[in-house]
């Protein structure tokens, strides 16, 4: 499912007088299992291609491909019907639902999709621990720290093993051993079950666990590289 | 909708709905006094039609009517009819049926030494006249006649006051018989009653049926058999099957063809009931609107993060609604509860003789007595749900339109 396809998108946004290109014929292909990073400055198009990706946007022409959808073309119903059973999303800013607890947040999706309660609340235990929450499963995200929110916010998006993770900076508001600790988690998703990760980051620290680093500037890909993944240094 | 997902929508609902208490509990409190108003004003406009009604059908009387075919063009004794015998007595002996009784009923002049006056003059057996609740309940000076035989004579205070007449005097009767000559007898006043309505006072004066029958030369026969369930909303069901046992050349009417006015009061009184509370509750509604439009528009976030995790417009629209669900099923419960708490204790009357002039007008006494019924609550509380969801509607689905990447960069 997870194999992507993009050809020739374009977006572009309207600031008043000014017109903002988001995305300039951009043309990719992601593989199914591939650990990709979008790196490049603010404003180069890695959110608004991951939006693009995760069907979150619109884009004004082209074609994405992901699996077996054809984003461009689904209804907002089929949209979410797609990131729901398909995709797990991690954004910078955790969010998560403020009203549910840390338990609540991670069984939110199982919950949508109609999940029995006992297999999502195994699961959901199961996978705080694995995150390092064990024991905070009931507090609301107004009493944890920036980086327990965050771990939430990724046991939220891998709890159901979606095929496709779409990270936009992860780890932008954590510090460096939060942040590769979550490297590692997402590394070690990937390679055990074969999750597609997607990560758009202007953090050279993140982009060392990468093995395909693809570079965006302006709306365009202007590198695409395959590298060896060296991890961090905490 | 899955099960989980109902689980989930629910929970959000409930949680948001309690996120900004005091928005909340002002606007709780204000769905509750909205509808503690509708029900209120409804149980004593109910109050005050119930009244209207049992004094105009006491003054009819009955909730039927059984009379000669042309009586009602020609209400004069040439129109009279035999006694209920055979298939109609069977019927009026049977329930629904409460109560009967058969009178003479015809114009006529009541004089005295000093004046004369035009009056209905009702010859009654006043056993069964009470038993449909027809005489005047307040005797002032005297008595009531004790059977029909009874050579008395009742007249109201009002026409007392006019004829300049008094307890004991003598006043002379007079009316037509069958064959147009006049018939009188002097008869002496033996009660004076007192009526709620001035017009009754004036207008209905009571001697023994046998007596008027001799008078008039009619021998047992009646103008008129009034008939009641004591249920006057309920007389459709049950007058045909009276209509099915009379014989040839009766007719049976109901209140409702008997008095139009009254049938079409209660009809504009029922209308104006469901009007008052659609207006109530419209401008609750604009607070309404408000709060869940300002709920929105602090969880913009949240909802653009619930879509992009991949839950449905449909259930994002459905958390909503049913988050006002919450708040209006709280308003109607609170509500009601303060209706019963503060109409029950007002049920044995209001005393509102400071403005019975007025109301006599209406047909009304100087109690008012608030009447609490089940389908008021049940009309409230589906104008309560019905215009509370449409008003709901509009924030909600606007919530569900949301483009969920907007939704997420939006910054409080």
């Amino acid at each position: 499912m997870s194999s992507i396809s993009c050809r020739n998108l374009c977006r572009t946004f309207h600031q008043g007088d000014e017109v903002i290109t988001g995305l300039d014929h951009v043309d990719l292909d992601i593989e199914e299992g591939e650990f990709v990073c979008l790196s490049g400055p603010s404003g180069s198009g890695k959110t608004t291609l991951l939006n693009a990706m995760g069907g979150l946007d619109t884009p004004d022409e082209g074609e994405i491909t992901v699996g077996k959808y054809r984003v461009d073309k689904l209804s907002k119903n089929e949209l979410a019907e797609m990131r729901l059973h398909d995709i797990g999303f991690v954004f910078q800013a955790y969010n998560l639902i403020p009203v549910l607890s840390a338990i609540e947040n991670v069984e939110f999706v199982m919950q949508v999709q109609g999940i029995a309660a006992a297999d999502r609340g195994a699961r959901a235990r199961a996978i705080l621990a694995e995150v390092g929450l064990q024991g905070l499963e009931d507090r609301r995200p107004g009493d944890m720290s920036g980086g327990q929110q965050q771990r939430v916010a990724v046991a939220r998006a891998i709890v159901n093993q979606p095929a496709l993770v779409l990270a936009d900076e992860p780890t932008a508001n954590l510090d460096t051993r939060s942040a590769a600790q979550f490297m590692d988690l997402f590394v070690a998703l990937n390679r055990q079950h074969g999750i597609t990760f997607v990560i758009s980051t202007h953090d050279t620290r993140v982009m060392a666990y990468a093995r395909r680093l693809i570079r965006m500037r302006d709306g365009r890909i202007v590198a695409d590289e395959q590298q060896e993944p060296h991890g961090m240094a905490v | 909708m899955k099960r989980g997902s109902l689980s989930v929508v629910s929970t959000l609902a409930w949680r948001n709905l309690w996120r900004n208490h005091r928005r909340t509990l002002i606007m709780l409190l204000a769905i509750a006094i909205g509808v503690w108003a509708m029900i209120f004003m409804a149980a004593l406009m109910r109050g005050m039609t119930d009244e209207m009604m049992r004094n105009g059908l006491n003054n009819l009387p009955g909730e039927v009517q059984i009379h000669q075919a042309n009586y009602r063009d020609d209400p004069s004794v040439a129109n009279s009819m035999a006694p209920p015998a055979g298939e109609l007595a069977r019927e009026l002996a049977r329930p629904p049926v409460a109560a009967w009784a058969a009178r003479v009923r015809v114009p006529a002049v009541v004089a005295s030494e000093r004046d004369s006056r035009g009056v209905t003059l009702l010859g009654v057996d006043p056993a069964s006249e009470r038993a449909i609740g027809s005489l005047p309940g307040d005797i002032q000076e005297g008595r009531f006649l004790e059977d029909e035989h009874d050579r008395g004579l009742v007249i109201g205070r009002k026409l007392a006051s006019r004829l300049e007449t008094a307890l004991g005097k003598r006043v002379v009767l007079m009316s037509q018989d069958p064959q147009n000559d006049i018939a009188d007898r002097g008869v002496r006043v033996v009660g004076i009653y007192r009526a709620r309505l001035e017009g009754t006072e004036d207008q209905f004066v009571y001697a023994g049926r046998a007596a008027v029958q001799e008078m008039l030369g009619i021998g047992d026969r009646v103008s008129e058999v009034a008939v009641t369930a004591h249920d006057y909303r309920a007389v459709d069901r049950w007058y045909p099957q009276l209509a099915a046992a009379v014989g040839q050349g009766l007719e049976v009417a109901p209140w409702t063809e008997l008095d139009s006015f009254l049938a079409s009061y209660l009809s504009v009184q029922d209308g104006f009931s469901l009007v008052f509370m659609v207006v109530v509750f419209l401008v609750l509604s604009f607070g309404l609107v408000n709060t869940l439009a300002m709920a929105v528009f602090e969880r913009v976030r949240e909802i653009g993060l619930m879509q992009a995790l991949g839950m449905p417009p449909s259930l994002i629209l459905g958390q909503l609604l049913l988050e006002s669900l919450y708040l209006l099923g709280l308003g109607l419960a609170l509500g009601n509860l303060l209706a019963l708490a503060s109409i029950r204790p007002l049920e044995s009357g209001i005393d509102i003789s400071a403005v019975a002039q007025g109301m006599e007008m209406m047909g009304m006494g100087t109690t008012l007595y608030p009447a609490l019924a089940l389908t008021d609550m049940a009309m409230s509380t589906a104008v309560v749900i019905v215009l509370g969801l449409l008003a709901s509607l509009l924030p909600a689905w606007r919530a569900a339109r949301l483009e969920p990447v907007t939704a997420l960069n939006t910054t409080m």
